[in-house]
């Protein structure tokens, strides 16, 4: 891990976009007035004639990739969370989900650190609303190598795809020769005595509990996972019998996201006692990104907490 | 002679109309009928494709907004020979590929999944939108009904389709004034849609939705039309060419019974 480095997600997203822009002519890009915020204006500048400003309008922008991807052509589609998946849910549900229609929503500014903002554009609920979605494929990287590789895999797969992207600076977690699978979350280390299992944001905080943890004699292990639709159930029943604990922490609502698709993967497979960090059926608030992460209990602070108690 | 044609050709897709709601005993027979002559004409007279091929890229497209009128536009696939029209009796049915609502992946001929109102002009934008970069020539029409036009999003899309220049795309106003709750301008008032229209950038054409000759010249002045879109108003009249069912808002998501279903078929004899 390079922590002396902090990129956002939606930084590296905004920069693959553009330079996938170049082989895949194929490729529009939406954006409801935020192109500056989402990063998809390095591709507007590049390509002026394939980028579509759709004004405060996020309903209209997502029914008019859905139009824009049934003539073949492949639209990635940008705005912030709250507005993608809550405002324009029901424009995915029947306009693009449904029909199976090839549609990119790149969300960005996620969860609680989006920060200052407060609650009204901290999304909390987009992974459980996108992964409720029959046919779409739901993703949360986790830092810059993973994102870039990640957007340049969906310009090639067919269908319906939400990936969650973050405002926030986090470290740079992976080498560039780093293999990855979308549905096979990424198991780093091996310790036995517990799994945290977390995606986005928190994948960071992880990595320095547990570097943390070494010290103390206490040996863990983190799965980052980068796809949460479909869930990669083989390495969640693995590491739940293979370790003492299985801990999942996100930047979400601890109902209906990563923590919920773990606990029904267990459920049925193989039942334990799963803990899950993340925002408890609460809103958000203002605060720094880093306080917020605190505040809620979502940073290495509270990883390390829950493995001891 | 085309009048003739296309009188025939109507008749035909109010039959088909009929057909389907009465054997699925559910469905909207007065919105469809109210479009029935629209869709003859786009079908038979003003757009460019091909049974063999229902995805050819060359295409024209259709988008039906207002995804309930299914029958008429199950109608006039069949009509045109996209699938058989025996298959219209499945209509709504477990096993059947014709769902309640339009569904591009299972329906030959079928541009767009639709259902949800308001959704629809936004979609053929996008459709005409990339027609244009593609360079490709084709025409997009979307069908909206006039209660649909309350939903926010049916504005948010015209100011997209001005604001491109969709010069490309055509938007039909089924305006048959009867929405489920009552009149339309009872329930919530969208009038005056033309000048609405035309405040948003617009071509307004106002016609008679039943009168061939004016459809046909309408779609025919819209071609012509640079730099924006055309949006055509059609007055129609819901449930149009059965007598019992005409401006009568509760035939707007009812299926007849046996008796009624033979005075209908009689009628369109």
């Amino acid at each position: 891990m390079d922590i002396s480095k902090k990129i956002a997600t939606r930084q590296s997203y905004g920069e693959k976009l553009a330079e996938l822009g170049e082989k895949e002519k194929k490729i529009v890009v939406l954006d409801a007035d935020l192109s500056e915020a989402t990063k998809t204006n390095i591709f507007a500048k590049k390509f002026p004639e394939r980028f579509f400003d759709m004004g405060i309008a996020e309903q209209d922008m997502m029914a008019t990739a859905a139009g824009m991807a049934s003539c073949g052509n492949i639209p990635f589609v940008s705005t912030f969370a709250v507005f993608a998946a809550g405002r324009a849910y029901d424009q995915i549900r029947n306009s693009i989900a449904y029909p199976k229609l090839n549609v990119k929503i790149c969300a960005t500014h996620a969860g609680i650190t989006v920060g200052e903002d407060g609650a009204t554009h901290q999304m909390l609920e987009d992974i459980s609303l996108m992964r409720t979605l029959p046919n779409m494929l739901v993703l949360s990287p986790s830092d810059d190598t993973q994102t870039k590789w990640m957007i340049e895999a969906i310009s090639k797969l067919e269908g319906p795809t939400y990936v969650r992207l973050a405002r926030l600076g986090t470290p740079i977690l992976y080498k560039e020769e780093q293999e990855f699978e979308i549905g096979k979350g990424i198991q780093i280390g091996d310790g036995i005595d517990a799994t945290i299992i977390a995606t986005g944001v928190t994948v960071a905080e992880a990595i320095m509990a547990k570097e943390e943890l070494e010290n103390q004699g206490i040996h863990i292990r983190i799965v980052d996972m980068h796809t949460i639709k479909p869930i990669d159930k083989e390495i969640i029943i693995r590491c739940a019998k293979e370790t003492k604990k299985i801990i999942t922490v996100e930047d979400h609502s601890i109902i209906g996201g990563l923590g919920s698709s773990v606990c029904e993967v267990l459920a049925e497979n193989y039942p334990c006692k799963v803990t899950k960090l993340g925002i408890k059926d609460t809103f958000g608030k203002s605060g720094k990104a880093e306080e917020l992460m605190k505040y809620y209990g979502i940073e290495k602070e509270a990883i390390i907490t829950a493995i001891k108690t | 002679m085309y009048i003739e044609d296309i009188k025939k050709i109507s008749k035909e897709i109010r039959k088909n109309i009929i057909e389907a709601v009465y054997h699925a005993q559910s469905g909207h027979p007065g919105g469809s009928l109210s479009c029935a002559d629209i869709l003859a004409v786009l079908y038979f007279k003003e757009m460019h494709i091909k049974k063999d091929e229902p995805t050819l890229p060359e295409r024209d497209r259709f988008v039906l907004s207002k995804g309930h009128a299914t029958p008429a536009l199950y109608g006039t696939l069949a009509e045109y020979g996209f699938f058989p029209k025996e298959e219209l009796k499945s209509f709504r049915k477990i096993d059947s590929f014709l769902q309640g609502h339009p569904d591009k992946n299972k329906v030959p001929g079928v541009d767009m999944t639709t259902g949800s109102l308001g959704q629809g002009l936004s979609v053929a934008n996008g459709m005409a939108m990339m027609g244009k970069l593609n360079r490709k020539d084709y025409r997009v029409y979307c069908l909206v009904g006039d209660g649909e036009i309350e939903e926010g999003q049916i504005w948010e899309a015209t100011m997209t389709s001005a604001h491109y220049k969709l010069d490309n795309l055509c938007l039909i106003v089924d305006n048959n004034e009867l929405q489920i709750d009552g009149k339309v301008e009872n329930v919530m008032n969208v009038n005056p849609i033309g000048e609405k229209l035309k405040s948003f950038g617009f071509e307004v054409i106002e016609i008679d939705g039943h009168n061939y000759q004016e459809i046909t010249q309408a779609f025919e002045k819209a071609r012509n039309i640079k730099g924006k879109p055309t949006a055509i108003v059609a007055h129609t009249i819901k449930g149009k060419g059965i007598y019992f069912m005409e401006n009568q808002v509760a035939w707007h998501g009812k299926a007849p019974n046996e008796e009624q279903y033979k005075i209908a078929m009689e009628e369109l004899k």
